[in-house]
């Protein structure tokens, strides 16, 4: 283990949310569930990034006063990232959300467990049509 | 049984602990706690749709189906269990060997952002640094979330969008799903949304228009906007947004502002790297006109935001403008 395990609160704080969210995208039949899972993941990696653009005691990345020393504001990089990533997030969330309400149109549930079991009969019941007229087809 | 203690019979604690068990209601016999006729119309319709889904899973295929899945599942939650344990484990101590949590000295403190807080403001005029930096020298990767964003709107109305010509019977029933379960002339909502909805916009416009001298920018003051958009929708419903925030406007607004965000950017690029005269200049750092095309892209990316917000808006709630 390396040294600083004891000053990283944020970091650990965004690996505990991180696996949270996995767990929620795994473990959860519920489709909407899921997506809130994910939506965790993506707050994790927020606070990640966040925490590491952080420099102790300096200020935010605007120009105040007009100082133009880099010494005097943290880092703007990781703000543009997390930027980028809000965006995509919000725009998978919608995608995912829209798909979801396809599929409670097709099958009245939102449990993913119940949504395979109708697929699977389904399957079958077409498999055993087509095996039917097929027979037919042959004795005649 | 243990004695009670007499000034325990009667006290708040015992009926906070009756109303745990179920056995005392509060609201009994003082407030009316029958739901509206239209709630429970609904409810009706939904438990006799669960009861038709589940007597028709009922056979044995399904039930021999359902106890195989469940084994699976059971293998299948202790591997996330082991995962989910291994997962932690791992970037704890990925974590442990990373710089401490404010440190100058971690790597990614490096001349990049360096360079960006030194010559931001000479060479964008952008007062806010993240701002300079997504909007002038990353700007195709802001173009590209923008385009995200459109791309993303839509896909959802690729799915949710009802046709009204080709299907008029699932038109007619989204927009009864919608009288039914909307409030209408709601006089709280209402009051409200005449006074939020005109602020909220006016606010969204300020962070838009200030994003190069203030925190904010195109993507929170796009948001900002289509929220009030929403409160507005939501208090007076389709009929009175529907005059002005019709599909065609939301079309034009969007591909119009993506365009000129393409156009203009090619523009400061292509003259940028040949080191060609041109007639974007920073301007004076702080003045709401400055900061070159920064805050006409800002103005863009909210457009494109306010109208991606409002689009997801309408679709999820009846799949049409």
């Amino acid at each position: 283990m390396g040294g600083s395990i004891f000053t990283n609160y944020e970091e650990i704080t965004a690996v505990v949310l991180f696996v949270i969210g996995l767990m929620d995208l795994l473990m959860q039949s519920n489709l909407v569930k899921k997506i809130i899972g994910l939506d965790i993941m993506d707050c994790a990696v927020y606070l990640f990034l966040a925490a590491k653009g952080y420099i102790a005691g300096r200020a935010a990345p605007i120009y105040v006063d007009g100082i133009l020393d880099a010494s005097h504001y943290i880092n703007p990089i990781p703000a543009g990232l997390v930027l980028t990533g809000i965006v995509v997030s919000v725009s998978v969330s919608a995608l995912l959300m829209a798909l979801t309400i396809c599929l409670y149109r097709e099958y009245h549930t939102l449990d993913l467990d119940e949504i395979m079991i109708l697929l699977r009969r389904r399957e079958t019941e077409e498999v055993r049509r087509l095996t039917r007229e097929s027979g037919e087809g042959g004795g005649k | 049984m243990s004695r009670r203690d007499p000034k325990y019979t009667g006290s708040p604690w015992e009926h906070f602990a009756q109303w745990r068990r179920g056995e005392y209601d509060p609201s009994a016999g003082r407030l009316e706690t029958r739901p509206p006729e239209t709630e429970r119309r609904a409810d009706r319709e939904a438990a006799l749709l669960r009861s038709y889904v589940r007597a028709d899973r009922r056979d044995e295929y399904t039930l021999g189906l359902a106890k195989r899945i469940g084994g699976f599942n059971r293998i299948y939650r202790a591997l996330a269990v082991v995962l989910a344990l291994f997962l932690t484990v791992l970037l704890l101590v990925t974590v442990s060997y990373l710089p401490a949590f404010g440190d100058i000295s971690a790597p990614e403190n490096n001349e990049v952002a360096q360079r960006y807080i030194e010559k931001g403001l000479e060479e964008t005029g952008a007062v806010n640094i993240v701002a300079g930096m997504i909007l002038d020298y990353r700007a195709f990767d802001t173009f590209g979330e923008s385009c995200v964003l459109f791309v993303a709107m839509c896909c959802v109305l690729l799915l949710l969008r009802v046709d009204k010509e080709a299907d008029p019977h699932s038109q007619a029933v989204e927009d009864m799903s919608d009288r039914f379960f909307e409030p209408h002339h709601n006089t709280i909502l209402q009051m409200a949304a005449r006074i939020l909805t005109p602020l909220s916009v006016i606010f969204g416009i300020y962070v838009v228009l200030n994003g190069h001298i203030s925190p904010g920018g195109g993507f929170s003051g796009g948001a900002i906007i289509g929220t009030g958009l929403i409160l507005y929708l939501t208090a007076f419903g389709f009929a009175r947004t529907g005059a002005f925030m019709t599909e065609r406007l939301i079309k034009t607004l969007t591909v119009s502002a993506l365009t000129f965000y393409c156009f203009a950017k090619s523009y400061s690029f292509y003259t940028g790297a040949n080191h060609l005269p041109s007639f974007i200049t920073p301007g004076v750092p702080g003045a709401i006109l400055s900061a070159g095309l920064i805050v006409y892209l800002n103005v863009c990316v909210g457009i494109v935001v306010a109208c991606t917000m409002y689009t997801f808006y309408t679709m999820f709630r009846k799949g049409g403008f």
